[in-house]
């Protein structure tokens, strides 16, 4: 597992990727206080949220897929891989629609950097996941349903 | 329900494809019913949702069985009267009451019971002798489902498939026996006999693969890849705790993978071995490409021919063979030219009286139940109605545990799983232990008792009603509507979620959002202290009762649903 372990971190390393894993509690936001937007992460609704990170809610549907379980496992840990293939992206960042604070991530891209990341949000109800990519000034959306059951009675 | 005549001719035309036998007459000797002329060079041979059942039972199938969306009036979705007519069997047949709850009682009484590993066996190596090589695949949920499964920690089961001859098999409630306990069976008593198969479970932290995601066996010269699809919400409708380094879902893009890398390997047939439920398993159909059949289980859909589902990559089977060892699946594949060429399809009611029992498992049978006789035969109370379970509401045998519980645990309301699995019992015959441990053997049977509010009751009504009838076959999780005991309701399974639930009562009184109710329960997916199992409450119940007649079915008031073929009133 070690020899495993060590390749997956070499792995993420080798994606020049510029974290703010504030949902994965990896880091600290304040750790970060360079990229750290408290207005946006504090914002209640998503698009109070998507303005206050990006300086306005208007955005396109694109080419922004989410992988995501369609029925989470487990609430707090729903791992999300958003990909797109847009050039030059400078960010990518997550909502969870339902949450009382919506924005989960946002992670700061250098230009060159394949549209890719994968983190895990916290959701405490059925909710939508949109991800938004900023590339050239613009904002590009996708969206996947994800939902929270108190389970039981299957099969 | 008003087939159009080009349904009509593409249904005859699948019918005869498949090999439906269309002469059915109730006189047809066993040799006529189980005497199947061997097709092509690839044969595969598939049971599923045995549940444990050693022995011939009774099954009554459902007489509610809902679609919405679009699966409204569509394959399994369709019960009784409707299903005899689409696929074109005669009633009162014994084809009839196979496939159908019509005239149950009358019907078991005359063709007697079903299933039983002995019977099984004996069809299953009459099938075999005609078509060397050929594989038999079991789709779970066969180590869960009765005391001596429970009681032997899986044992019986997993020794009596062996012996049965199971070449491949996925799973379900195989993980309520916890992650340890499956990896134990695969890696000592499957070593050299059964492949345990299935792509979409994943080690949570790491993601990779926990089990062969599928195997290739040779059958006659034919490369034939199996690849396993076990209950991708396994650890949301089972305790999770069980299986907490391992997540599931449904991974449809894997399995495109695996298909890929399977036909890379050589595989000239790829079969997915499922346990995703029937709705389940057409929508991955239409969404992955190069599986030549779909083999499934899970919602215990008996669908006596094939359903063709085409995709980009050309056309898909999609099979699902019913419950209890009720049936056994026949699928033979003409291989060649390098694909599937051609394809004729049989599903076999398995009757315990037209098959005699295969001695060596019936030895088997005898010495694993023999320590446990005295306590599987008490006779606890005399049945005066039919006792069934399946179908989307209460069943009588649910009615029963709900009734049980508001008695033995001083309830105002219950609650009992909406399981799929459990057997009948026919009026008139004793209601044994055994009987109640069809119904309840879990490895999590504790007994609860709470105090809930009328908006938390609400919320577990609407939760549980969207897990069946959300109209995306992939937000469903397959099990049937949870079974109530005092409370009533309306509902609209058209609705959404949050939407269906109406017009909640108690002896007459609307439900109180904020008032607290004492609501006993089992089976809690929760990690909660250990107490009285429900058999216990059930039994002590049945053992103050001399007979059982159920004085009131408590189904609710269902909205919407008269015209769909997948209702028939009783």
């Amino acid at each position: 597992m070690s020899m495993k372990r060590r390749t997956f971190l070499q792995g993420t390393m080798a994606g020049s990727v510029v974290a703010i894993a504030t949902s994965a509690g990896l880091l600290s936001p304040r750790a970060v206080l360079a990229a750290w937007s408290e207005k946006a992460f504090e914002a209640e609704n998503t698009p109070g949220a998507i303005s206050a990170l990006f300086g306005s809610d208007a955005t396109n549907d694109g080419d922004v897929q989410i992988k995501a379980p369609d029925i989470a496992e487990n609430g707090a840990v729903v791992p999300i891989t958003i990909t797109s293939g847009i050039k030059n992206i400078e960010a990518i960042a997550i909502f969870v629609d339902k949450n009382p604070r919506p924005l989960a991530a946002n992670f700061v891209l250098g230009g060159a950097t394949d549209g890719y990341v994968s983190t895990r949000v916290k959701m405490g109800k059925t909710s939508k996941l949109i991800a938004i990519v900023k590339a050239g000034g613009k904002l590009h959306s996708g969206s996947k349903e994800v939902k929270v059951t108190i389970g039981g009675c299957g099969g | 329900m008003g087939l159009t005549r080009r349904e009509f001719l593409q249904m005859m035309a699948v019918a005869s494809a498949a090999g439906v036998n269309l002469s059915t007459s109730s006189a047809q000797a066993a040799d006529n019913l189980y005497s199947i002329p061997k097709f092509g060079n690839v044969s595969l041979l598939h049971f599923t949702d045995c549940h444990a059942q050693l022995l011939p039972i009774y099954f009554r199938e459902p007489n509610i069985n809902l679609g919405v969306g679009d699966m409204k009036g569509n394959v399994p979705h369709i019960v009784g009267n409707a299903f005899l007519k689409k696929y074109n069997i005669k009633p009162g047949s014994k084809e009839a009451h196979a496939f159908s709850f019509l005239d149950f009682e009358n019907a078991a009484r005359r063709f007697g019971k079903v299933g039983g590993f002995a019977h099984l066996r004996t069809l299953v190596k009459q099938i075999r002798a005609q078509r060397a090589g050929s594989l038999l695949l079991d789709g779970g949920d066969t180590w869960q489902g009765s005391a001596t499964s429970l009681w032997t920690n899986a044992q019986d089961m997993v020794d009596a498939c062996k012996l049965l001859g199971v070449d491949v098999m996925t799973g379900h409630w195989e993980f309520t026996f916890g992650a340890e306990r499956v990896q134990e069976v695969i890696e000592k008593d499957f070593q050299d006999s059964i492949s345990f198969v299935a792509q979409n479970v994943i080690d949570a932290e790491w993601g990779e693969g926990v089990f062969d995601p599928y195997v290739i066996k040779e059958v006659n010269g034919v490369p034939v890849a199996i690849i396993g699809q076990a209950f991708p919400y396994t650890p949301i409708a089972n305790p999770r705790y069980m299986v907490e380094k391992w997540s599931f879902g449904i991974r449809d893009d894997r399995m495109q993978e695996m298909v890929n890398k399977a036909r890379d390997e050589g595989a000239k047939a790829v079969i997915v071995l499922s346990h995703n439920g029937m709705d389940v398993d057409l929508k991955m159909a239409s969404r992955v490409r190069g599986i030549d059949a779909i083999m499934g289980g899970h919602t215990h859909d008996a669908v006596p021919a094939p359903v063709e589902v085409s995709n980009a990559g050309g056309k898909t089977l999609v099979i699902n063979s019913g419950s209890n060892g009720k049936f056994l699946s026949v699928l033979d594949l003409d291989v060649k030219g390098g694909k599937v060429a051609g394809y004729k399809f049989n599903q076999l009611p398995v009757f315990s009286n037209l098959l005699p029992a295969d001695q060596e498992m019936q030895d088997y049978i005898d010495s694993v139940r023999k320590p446990y006789l005295a306590r599987l035969n008490e006779k606890l109370a005399v049945a005066e109605d039919t006792l069934y379970r399946r179908g989307n509401f209460n069943g009588t045998f649910d009615q029963l545990i709900c009734d049980a519980m508001l008695e033995v645990k001083d309830a105002e309301i219950a609650f009992s799983p909406g399981f799929r699995w459990g057997v009948s019992v026919l009026p008139g015959d004793d209601i044994t232990f055994e009987h109640v441990m069809t119904q309840t053997a879990i490895t999590y049977a504790t007994s609860t008792l709470n105090e809930l509010d009328g908006e938390f009751i609400k919320t577990v009504l609407e939760d549980v009603a969207d897990n069946l009838f959300n109209a995306d076959p992939y937000y469903q999780q397959g099990g049937d509507m949870v079974r109530v005991g005092g409370l009533k309701y309306d509902i609209d399974p058209m609705e959404s979620i949050g939407k269906r639930i109406t017009n909640m009562t108690l002896n007459g009184k609307a439900i109180n959002p904020k008032k607290k109710y004492k609501v006993a329960g089992w089976a809690s997916v929760q990690q909660i202290p250990e107490g009285k199992p429900i058999w216990d409450v059930v039994a002590e119940y049945l053992r103050s009762k001399k007979t059982i007649k159920i004085k009131e079915l408590n189904v609710p008031n269902i909205k919407g649903m008269k015209s769909n073929p997948g209702y028939e009133t009783l």
